[in-house]
């Protein structure tokens, strides 16, 4: 199991110990967060949803990919769904291997594979009161649109303790 | 062209030796075949009667219709014949037999236009068998003409109607559907029968909606009866219901919790899913 959903915050300190290997000389992970603002729009907080059984077959799917393209150790994802506030973590990848440089590129490869393969959606709800469905609503008369991704995202360097 | 008026016999006196049980009383999409048989000559023509035995009368399956009890020597289809040709001398006869799964409202249709258009028929208008283009005495239509001749073949000892059509001439139709008159006479043949005829009619499916979709369709999941033979046309019919405003080319579909194409045949309890453009991370 390389992929999984939460319905409470993700713990990162038992996900980073799930990848931690003798063999790992270091490890990368991204954490996306709730943001603010999207598109113009204030964003007071977020909905996720996911066809979980669906999901996670995709999810391992992505890891196994990026263990075959890439020479890591471990890899791991976990996925927040239900009502998120503003700085929440939504999404956390974390990847191990023997040398840096894998473990940035097998990083980015799942968070980016995730993002645009994975059935989960997004509802945001904005100050204005309005609320929409990401990539379905405003993108619906421009489909062309729908893989510009926008995140709420930051590269993480865990925060020693 | 012929004239006489035109009931409907259903045979259902058969001994359903290879089936081991009374085919009469075999169901398909919950009915009975002699049920089905009854029905489907019921919506073409007018009185429709049952075919039966002396023994049969008081058969269940059998007692609730209308019945023409073999009045002649002898048993199988031909005596059941002469009994209704004997029953109303001025009648023809649309005489089905209770077997035949597949037939449909059109290749009776096409048999009732073919009579009435296509010029006089002695004795008999029938099929030709798909298999071996002989007549199919027991999907056809059999004039008073027919019931002298069939005394006379029986009487010099003759059981076999196809036998008696090739005989004596009848005139013959192509199939236009050619699985119509295959009938069913064992057990394997009747499940492939079911299986087959489940594949056609209108089927439960088990239909998710999430996001966007779910709010659109004000539920997040239903089981549908519905006759939509593919993801595809599945989604059209969906559409007309609830107004979903994405467009095929922005969804992915799965079927069974796995991602489909969108022209996978369906099947009975199939668990669908639309999906719409994700957002995840």
């Amino acid at each position: 199991m390389h992929f999984r959903f939460t319905e409470t915050p993700i713990d990162t300190e038992s996900a980073r110990r799930a990848v931690q290997t003798p063999g790992a000389g270091g490890y990368v992970s991204f954490e996306g967060w709730v943001r603010d603002l999207n598109e113009g729009q204030a964003v007071t907080r977020l909905e996720y949803e996911a066809f979980q059984e669906l999901a996670v077959k995709e999810g391992d799917r992505i890891v196994a990919e990026a263990m075959r393209r890439f020479p890591i150790k471990h890899a791991l994802c976990i996925h927040r769904v239900g009502s998120l506030e503003l700085g929440d973590m939504a999404v956390w990848v974390g990847v191990s291997s023997a040398h840096r440089g894998e473990a940035f590129d097998a990083c980015r490869f799942i968070i980016d594979e995730v993002k645009h393969r994975v059935p989960i959606w997004k509802k945001e709800h904005y100050r204005s009161g309005d609320s929409g469905w990401v990539n379905c609503e405003r993108c619906a008369a421009a489909p062309q649109h729908s893989h510009a991704h926008h995140h709420h995202e930051r590269l993480a360097v865990p925060n020693p303790k | 062209m012929s004239t006489a008026p035109l009931y409907g016999l259903i045979l259902a006196g058969g001994s359903s030796t290879r089936m081991h049980r009374d085919k009469a009383a075999l169901q398909y999409q919950g009915k009975t075949q002699l049920d089905r048989a009854f029905e489907l000559a019921s919506r073409h023509v007018a009185p429709v009667f049952v075919s039966v035995r002396a023994d049969q009368t008081s058969d269940p399956t059998r007692a609730q219709r209308p019945m023409i009890v073999d009045s002649v020597a002898g048993t199988g289809p031909v005596a059941g014949i002469r009994s209704a040709l004997a029953a109303h001398p001025q009648a023809a006869w649309l005489v089905l037999a209770c077997d035949l799964p597949f037939l449909s409202d059109a290749a009776i249709e096409y048999l009732l236009r073919e009579r009435a258009t296509g010029g006089a028929a002695a004795f008999a208008t029938a099929f030709k068998s798909a298999h071996d283009g002989l007549p199919e005495p027991l999907c056809a239509i059999w004039e008073p003409a027919a019931a002298k001749a069939l005394a006379d073949y029986q009487a010099a000892g003759g059981h076999c109607p196809r036998k008696f059509l090739i005989r004596h001439g009848a005139r013959l139709l192509e199939p236009q559907d050619t699985r119509a008159l295959d009938n069913v006479n064992t057990p394997e043949e009747y499940t492939l029968a079911l299986a087959t005829l489940d594949q056609a009619k209108p089927m439960q499916l088990k239909i998710r909606y999430y996001a966007l979709m779910r709010e659109q369709a004000g539920r997040s999941e239903e089981t549908l009866e519905t006759s939509a033979s593919t993801p595809a046309r599945l989604y059209d019919e969906l559409v007309e219901r609830y107004g979903f405003t994405l467009s095929p080319e922005q969804l992915k579909v799965a079927v069974n919790s796995e991602f489909s194409d969108w022209s996978r045949p369906l099947k009975i309890g199939d668990a669908v899913v639309f999906i719409p453009p994700v957002a995840g991370g």
